[in-house]
């Protein structure tokens, strides 16, 4: 996975003439992966559990739109345009709305005993069309500044100094949970790896963290923007133009923390463990007393509050709630999940492999538009790279369970 | 000047159907749609029912929902309820042909509604589309002249993509040639989706390190999405932007001068004419007859066919009063969050 993605930076690297490993460029790409990362995280729990949600494309559309109505049209007529309290509304009313149809979806898959194919294609329809109603299919914008925060940009950026904090505070954090992790594997006598080598794969894990906030923070904001936060602030531009740095983006930021989270909640609570057993063999877990139904509604529920989250970095990062926002992303997100090795059999697959398989989707797309590749071409890649990178997938797996 | 001829157009029009309407009265106008998925059929469907309504006509009417197969059995259905005229707006082109066919062996007149129906006993109705390219493409230039075009085309899957690129060509062609202007990069949007349009913008702006000085996209969601793009490097408002379909957000950008122009085809102006056309048809007059008629045959088949093509409006920051007085937008929505001052239309 990480070699395949390193192989492709390389070579777009090399074809497009040094511009794709720029600061820039990875800049770029980590906010273009996000929302598909965000959901991908979710959509891997539900692959897991062997289900699919298909819906996740149209529910951003329409809870996109939802937050966009609110944040434009509704609450502007209340407390005026740019109230401090819209932004945070908004959002709290798009995710909520996104747990209440997750928990529908979830209800009649799990407790009446529909596939997940079925239901969530049919709320593929559905919400595509709920979010033509919302405002008979026009556009929404523009929106409010603190919500856009959340799309990244110069403003949605946070800057070198809190990025690199926020770096060292996840090497710190990395350094810990290795700690405890051996503390608990020495106190059940398993098998401990040398301490050089913990020492080692911490050294490269925070190595890793502290080069992309480094790369996160060379990418300077550009000249217009820098001029204009001049003026603002009433400081004598210098001759050279100011360097400031863009640090690391929010929406990025979440998707990291969300992966985080989600990595915790699939491998440290009981949920995530029962998430995995179910899709190994459902019908022993439910023979040994676990409510299979509940934790399958609450993972519908769980996937359509990171579709919530998705619907809101996309339209921030557009400025506008379009009706058509998120086609398609449904297959952006199962194709990431997929590409990252979680199999659509159940029982096999992690969090942040979905992620990767997010950013590896995503460095393709943005590659090809680098070399001027023209759209229908670039369909034809992504499409066989998926299905390559299965076919890899399956055959190496294949083998390691021979040996 | 146009806009002259336009109006006069219009006013003799508007006296011939009124003329023409105590011929037409009782006449049933069938239309078949092609799909309520977008918002402005809806807009197109008011403004013909209220013409048919003004003759004394009936509207009746049918909606494909994207299925070539049921628009056929939809205009079948149509003719047995007793349609004198049939408006069509055809979910495929070609697919559409045994229909119309059929329609006009029964003597029964069809009005091919904003796509093209090649079939000579058909007439065809709508925006010149490449006029639309001429008109973003012009509006651009005049803001600036020289340096690095991008171009952010419509889907490549809608031949209405490639009519506008033409257009935008036929106006850029020689200050392309002539190397006042370069063309620094040209996508296609898939879908039309204004996301596609934004992550291609930045992979443009990426390539060329921000230098592009103008940006011609073909509609108003790829405009916003270049905007977007645009703003994130802090170069919105200083590159010019084109667009079309006078959508309310572009609308709104227009005024805050982040978009230089969209091109307005007044889906209601549209569908009046469409409708008046129907009804003079019903009433026995012949195509070539039809006011303001021209031959076309710039379909792929080169078939020769009776068309009216409206004018759209390019509409910039001096004339957004027109889309107001319209009644297409209200004022306070072209100039939600705009600071006094800044624009005319807003105060």
């Amino acid at each position: 996975m990480v070699g395949a993605l390193l192989l492709i930076w390389i070579a777009f690297h090399v074809l497009s003439g040094g511009l794709f490993l720029t600061p820039r460029n990875l800049w770029n790409l980590s906010v273009q992966a996000a929302p598909v990362a965000i959901m991908a995280t979710g959509m891997a729990l539900v692959i897991i559990a062997r289900n699919i949600d298909l819906s996740i494309g149209s529910m951003l559309g329409f809870l996109g739109m939802i937050m966009g109505v609110i944040q434009a049209d509704l609450l502007p007529k209340l407390f005026g345009f740019e109230h401090p309290a819209t932004w945070i509304l908004a959002l709290c009313t798009g995710l909520a709305l996104g747990v209440v149809i997750g928990a529908l979806q979830g209800f009649v898959i799990a407790y009446l005993g529909l596939p997940s194919f079925i239901v969530t294609l049919g709320g593929l329809l559905v919400w595509r069309g709920a979010a033509w109603w919302v405002t008979s299919g026009q556009t929404v914008a523009p929106l409010d500044s603190r919500f856009r925060l959340m799309g990244g940009g110069t403003e949605g950026s946070i800057g070198a100094a809190w990025s690199w904090a926020a770096g060292l505070a996840a090497c710190v954090a990395l350094i810990l949970a290795q700690a405890h992790a051996r503390a608990r594997r020495r106190k059940f006598h398993f098998p401990l790896r040398p301490m050089a080598a913990e020492i080692f794969l911490s050294g490269i894990g925070c190595l890793l963290i502290l080069g992309a906030v480094a790369v996160a923070d060379a990418y300077p904001w550009p000249i217009g923007s820098v001029r204009r936060y001049a003026e603002a602030n009433h400081i004598a531009l210098p001759a050279g133009g100011l360097f400031i740095a863009h640090g690391i983006a929010v929406p990025v930021l979440m998707a990291i923390g969300i992966g985080v989270a989600m990595t915790f909640l699939a491998t440290r609570t009981r949920f995530g463990r029962y998430v995995y057993a179910i899709g190994g063999n459902r019908e022993a877990v439910e023979l040994a007393g676990v409510d299979a139904r509940w934790v399958i509604m609450k993972l519908f529920m769980l996937m359509g509050l990171l579709a919530g989250i998705g619907g809101a970095v996309s339209i921030a990062r557009l400025n506008a709630a379009t009706n058509a926002e998120g086609t398609f992303a449904e297959l952006l997100v199962i194709s990431a999940a997929v590409i990252g090795g979680t199999s659509l059999a159940g029982g096999v697959g992690t969090v942040a492999g979905a992620m990767l398989g997010a950013v590896l989707m995503q460095s393709l797309q943005s590659g090809m538009v680098l070399l001027g590749v023209d759209t229908p071409l670039q369909n034809i890649v992504v499409g066989v790279v998926l299905v390559l990178a299965v076919l890899i997938d399956t055959f190496y797996r294949r083998r390691t369970q021979k040996a | 000047m146009r806009n002259l001829a336009a109006n006069m157009l219009l006013a003799a029009l508007s006296s011939f159907a009124l003329a023409g309407g105590a011929a037409a009265q009782g006449k049933i106008v069938g239309v078949s749609w092609s799909n309520f998925q977008e918002e402005r059929w809806k807009t197109d469907e008011a403004a013909i029912k209220a013409a048919i309504a003004s003759a004394d006509g009936k509207y009746i009417s049918a909606d494909a929902q994207s299925s070539a197969q049921k628009q056929l059995a939809d205009i079948e259905s149509l003719i047995a309820q007793g349609a004198n005229a049939l408006i069509v707006l055809a979910q495929d082109s070609s697919a559409i042909a045994p229909a119309v066919q059929k329609a006009v062996d029964e003597g029964i007149p069809v009005v091919g509604y904003d796509r093209l129906i090649e079939n000579p006993s058909a007439f065809y109705i709508t925006f010149d589309n490449r006029e639309v390219g001429r008109m973003q493409a012009r509006a651009v230039f005049a803001a600036r002249p020289s340096g690095n075009y991008a171009f952010i085309k419509g889907s490549s899957a809608d031949p209405n993509a490639d009519f506008l690129f033409a257009g935008q060509m036929d106006v850029l062609k020689p200050a392309l040639d002539a190397g006042k202007i370069k063309n620094v990069g040209e996508t296609y949007t898939d879908g039309w989706l204004p996301a596609n349009a934004q992550k291609n913008m930045e992979q443009i702006l990426t390539k060329t390190n921000n230098k592009v000085d103008a940006v011609v996209a073909s509609n108003d969601g790829t405009a916003g999405g270049a905007i977007a793009a645009l703003a994130a490097q802090g170069l919105a408002g200083s590159v010019p932007v084109s667009g079309q379909d006078g959508d309310h957000a572009a609308l709104n950008r227009i005024a805050f001068g982040t978009q230089t122009v969209s091109v307005w085809k007044d889906a209601r102006e549209l569908g009046k004419r469409a409708a008046q056309v129907a009804l003079l048809l019903a009433a026995g007059m012949k195509m070539s007859d039809v006011p303001g008629v021209v031959k076309f045959s710039g379909g792929p088949k080169k078939v020769e066919m009776n068309s009216l093509f409206l004018t759209p409006i390019p509409i910039t920051k001096d004339n957004l009063g027109v889309v107001i007085e319209a009644g297409w937008i209200k004022k306070d929505e072209v100039c939600q969050g705009v600071k006094p001052g800044m624009i005319k239309v807003c105060g």
